[in-house]
């Protein structure tokens, strides 16, 4: 086909300049998730252990969560002074919606877990901090999880959106269609490599879920 | 032996959970603690191992005030079973039942094969060990719960309605190998529950709690069903209590007479080797519906006796041959002989 | 944060309600946008998803839609679709109606599923068919999922609606990429302020039409009793 022809000629003129949006991409994408994912982990404990701090923490980050991504980009030089070419600034944005997206998530995993399987770790002589990484931590997993998957495939989408203020990424692809006169094939490739990679990164961590929870799969057989 | 003394739970809101409770729970023996809810009997037992601190008063353990122990210490040395297990999901059933060893330092796999010998000793089948609790039943989970509240061979063991989850024929079998345990292994138990037969039947000592935590009364389980303490014992005790109690009496010296003797027309028929087969009467033989022995209580005489066609209960000897019957009126006099002479006993 | 930043913003004559380029009109036409869109996506999704979740089949497509409508990169979409068919308000449209479906169709079908099997059990039981069984109970008993689903699908269409200023659509976006193209930071800084005030107050909005028109037996606000201090301080044990 006449289009497949057109995407095969893309990718051999461009295609250095594509795995470099591609790199530059997965790493703009990741390094927030993993930043936002650790720092997750105090907040999500906070969150649950202080009844308080619960409303003011998930207002502010619906707050943020619900600010339109190009919006913040935007936003953030004039808050913090990062440059709005700066692929720094996008980390930082992102940084903040994931963290936005997983506090919630960890305070909903940390508070699943049974009271009951805590009253017994309690009465059976754990320490608070042995006990938070021995039944707390591992129990609430599943959930946790669950929220990464979803952080990570939203950022990964999201990074396209700093292609317009003119950072590189797969989204350049994207544009780079549409200043060639909306030519598809760039656009198609771009696609194409955005949802293969959010769909790699979503089984990685199945798997890794899978490996880290073998106790959440098993159903009541007996 | 853990001794209470003038203990008191006020909550913050106002509400008292227990009033003045003095109490001693001796060794190797099962207190029970019963009463409906909110009365104060599951505070009074997480006090113990100090999941709850009391307002005021004191309580020991082996003469020591548990406030100036280590706290992590005094619960790795005291088993804690709660319904519904509170096993850890994410762990596998051995893994479960040797994490206080684990804690303790004990190598993870000299704990985990004592883990299977407990799981044995439970009535588990040790392959069991391999799989997570969520693939057990709700008895079993409530087994593995039993078995890691072992594991470390704590003296005292609490538990809080540990069979009250599971449906009334798993708890039969669960009671009664619970009793099986804890002859072998005799520790000092004290058990939660709001079920007063299960109170009678697996208590050495009932302590039975009113409303705002008041110990309304401490006996052992025949004296309770005998004599309770107030109109709110004998509501919470229920009714038929000289009947129930009669399971306390031994039929061991129940006078009986002979097998061949005819009742009311009727004669007991027995096959070559002496086991009754039933009433022979000139219509036909009738069932008689069940044999005693000298092992057995004074209540199971008598329901044999209502439910008998010849109004007579056999009794058997050890290898079922009919040894005597003994009627109504006969066993009615020996249980009023038997009431007599227990009133005259406790002054 | 200079003063400049704001002049854009405060600037009187960019909020006279006939002007063009004010921000009166780039308020109404980013609603309209987004309002266009998240109708459209609803009319199509809701009836979807309520029917899937109530039958029980191609669920496959209403579980996966969500992942699928997240994996997919906004500025992609809209620029295929654009490409395809062109600039102007339909295709525009259209790229935002197929980004606002698949959250709607998932959190209908989700809520729809999770519906306590007993009472659709009781409601078949009373004699009610299938199409009142999902009208007078599933659909009421999800709706605060079903809202989740809502909000969902506006801020990502508020969001894309802001992109889409990119390929010619009018809307707050212009204000950030004509303010980019002409260096004017203040154009931007208003831009960017105006629409996440408009994104934020449309999910408060509908937050609260959630509040009113979900029953309170369903979300639990009929259930603030007082409560029994024994069991709040029985579930929090002494640690020291």
């Amino acid at each position: 086909m006449e289009f497949l022809g057109e995407v095969r000629d893309y990718l051999e003129t461009n295609g250095e300049a594509v795995l470099e949006s591609l790199a530059q991409h997965i790493w703009l994408a990741l390094l927030p998730v993993a930043i936002a994912f650790v720092l997750s982990l105090p907040l999500g404990w906070t969150v649950v252990r202080f009844g308080w701090a619960r409303h003011p923490v998930l207002t502010a980050s619906s707050i943020v969560y619900t600010i339109p991504s190009l919006a913040l980009l935007l936003l953030l030089p004039g808050l913090i002074g990062t440059g709005i070419l700066d692929p720094l600034n996008v980390v930082i944005a992102l940084t903040l919606y994931s963290l936005a997206l997983l506090v919630r998530t960890t305070a909903d995993g940390l508070s699943s877990v049974e009271p009951q399987a805590i009253q017994a770790a309690v009465a059976m002589g754990y320490t608070p901090l042995r006990r938070w990484f021995a039944v707390e931590l591992p129990l609430s997993l599943p959930v946790v999880l669950a929220g990464l998957r979803v952080a990570t495939v939203a950022n990964i989408s999201m990074v396209t959106v700093s292609a317009l203020i003119g950072i590189d990424s797969l989204g350049q692809l994207f544009t780079r269609g549409f200043q060639l006169g909306f030519y598809t094939p760039p656009i198609v490739i771009g696609l194409v490599l955005s949802v293969l990679l959010a769909l790699t990164a979503d089984l990685m961590i199945v798997l890794a879920q899978r490996a880290l929870t073998p106790w959440a799969r098993v159903g009541v057989s007996r | 032996m853990i001794e209470f003394e003038g203990v008191t739970k006020v909550y913050p809101g106002g509400t008292t959970a227990v009033d003045d409770l003095s109490l001693s729970i001796p060794d190797n023996a099962i207190t029970v603690f019963v009463g409906p809810s909110g009365c104060g009997k599951t505070t009074s037992l997480r006090m113990i191992n100090r999941m709850v601190d009391a307002t005021s008063g004191t309580i020991r353990l082996d003469g020591e005030d548990i406030r100036s122990l280590d706290v992590v210490k005094l619960r790795r040395g005291i088993g804690y079973v709660i319904q519904h297990a509170g096993l850890f999901r994410h762990r596998t059933v051995v893994d479960n039942v040797a994490t206080v060893p684990v804690l303790s330092g004990v190598s993870r796999r000299e704990a985990r094969s004592h883990a299977r010998e407990l799981l044995e000793r439970v009535g588990l089948d040790p392959a069991l060990g391999d799989r997570y609790p969520a693939q057990l039943s709700g008895g079993q989970q409530q087994r593995v719960g039993v078995a890691r509240a072992l594991a470390a061979d704590p003296p005292v063991m609490l538990m809080d309605e540990p069979f009250s989850a599971v449906d009334a024929v798993v708890r039969q079998s669960l009671q009664q190998e619970f009793l099986r345990l804890q002859q072998d292994l005799g520790k000092t138990i004290v058990l939660v529950t709001h079920d007063i037969d299960e109170a009678v039947k697996l208590g050495d000592q009932v302590a039975v709690f009113g409303e705002g935590g008041r110990l309304a009364q401490l006996a052992p389980p025949e004296e309770l069903l005998a004599a309770p303490a107030d109109d709110f014992v004998a509501r919470l005790v229920g009714r038929d209590r000289g009947f129930r109690g009669l399971s306390f009496a031994t039929a061991g010296e129940v006078a009986v007479e002979p097998v061949d003797t005819a009742v009311d027309g009727l004669v007991l028929e027995l096959d070559g080797e002496g086991r009754p087969q039933g009433w022979k009467s000139s219509q036909g033989t009738l069932p008689t519906e069940g044999t005693w022995t000298v092992s057995d209580n004074l209540r199971t005489v008598a329901d044999l006796a209502i439910l008998s066609p010849a109004g007579a209960a056999v009794r058997v000897d050890a290898d079922g041959r009919a040894d005597g019957v003994v009627r109504h009126a006969a066993l009615a006099e020996h249980i009023r002989r038997h009431q007599v002479a227990r009133l005259g006993g406790d002054a | 944060m200079s003063d400049g930043t704001f002049s854009f913003l405060l600037d009187g004559a960019n909020w006279a309600p006939g002007a063009d380029d004010g921000f009166p009109q780039r308020i109404l036409e980013h609603l309209m946008y987004t309002g266009l869109a998240v109708v459209i996506a609803f009319v199509i999704a809701f009836p979807l998803g309520v029917l899937i979740g109530h039958t029980g089949k191609a669920t496959f497509l209403a579980i996966n839609a969500g992942n699928a409508g997240r994996a997919l990169p906004t500025l992609g979409v809209l620029m295929l679709v654009v490409a395809l068919a062109g600039t102007g308000l339909v295709p525009a449209t259209v790229a935002l109606v197929i980004l606002a479906i698949p959250p709607i169709l998932t959190s209908t079908y989700a809520g729809v599923n999770s519906v306590d099997p007993a009472t659709v059990d009781a409601s078949r039981g009373v004699g009610m068919t299938g199409f009142q069984i999902a009208a007078q109970v599933e659909v009421p008993d999800a709706l605060p999922i079903i809202a989740g689903g809502l909000r969902n699908a506006t801020l990502q269409v508020v969001s894309t609606a802001t992109i889409a200023a990119y390929v010619g659509l009018g809307g707050l976006g212009r204000y950030l990429f004509d303010g980019l193209a002409l260096r004017d930071y203040p154009r931007v800084v208003a831009g960017a302020i105006l629409v996440a005030v408009l994104a934020v107050t449309l999910d408060l909005l509908i937050a609260a039409l959630q509040r009113g028109l979900v029953s309170p037996g369903v979300d639990g606000r009929a259930e603030r009793g007082p409560r029994t201090p024994t069991r709040l301080d029985e579930l929090q044990p002494n640690e020291r």
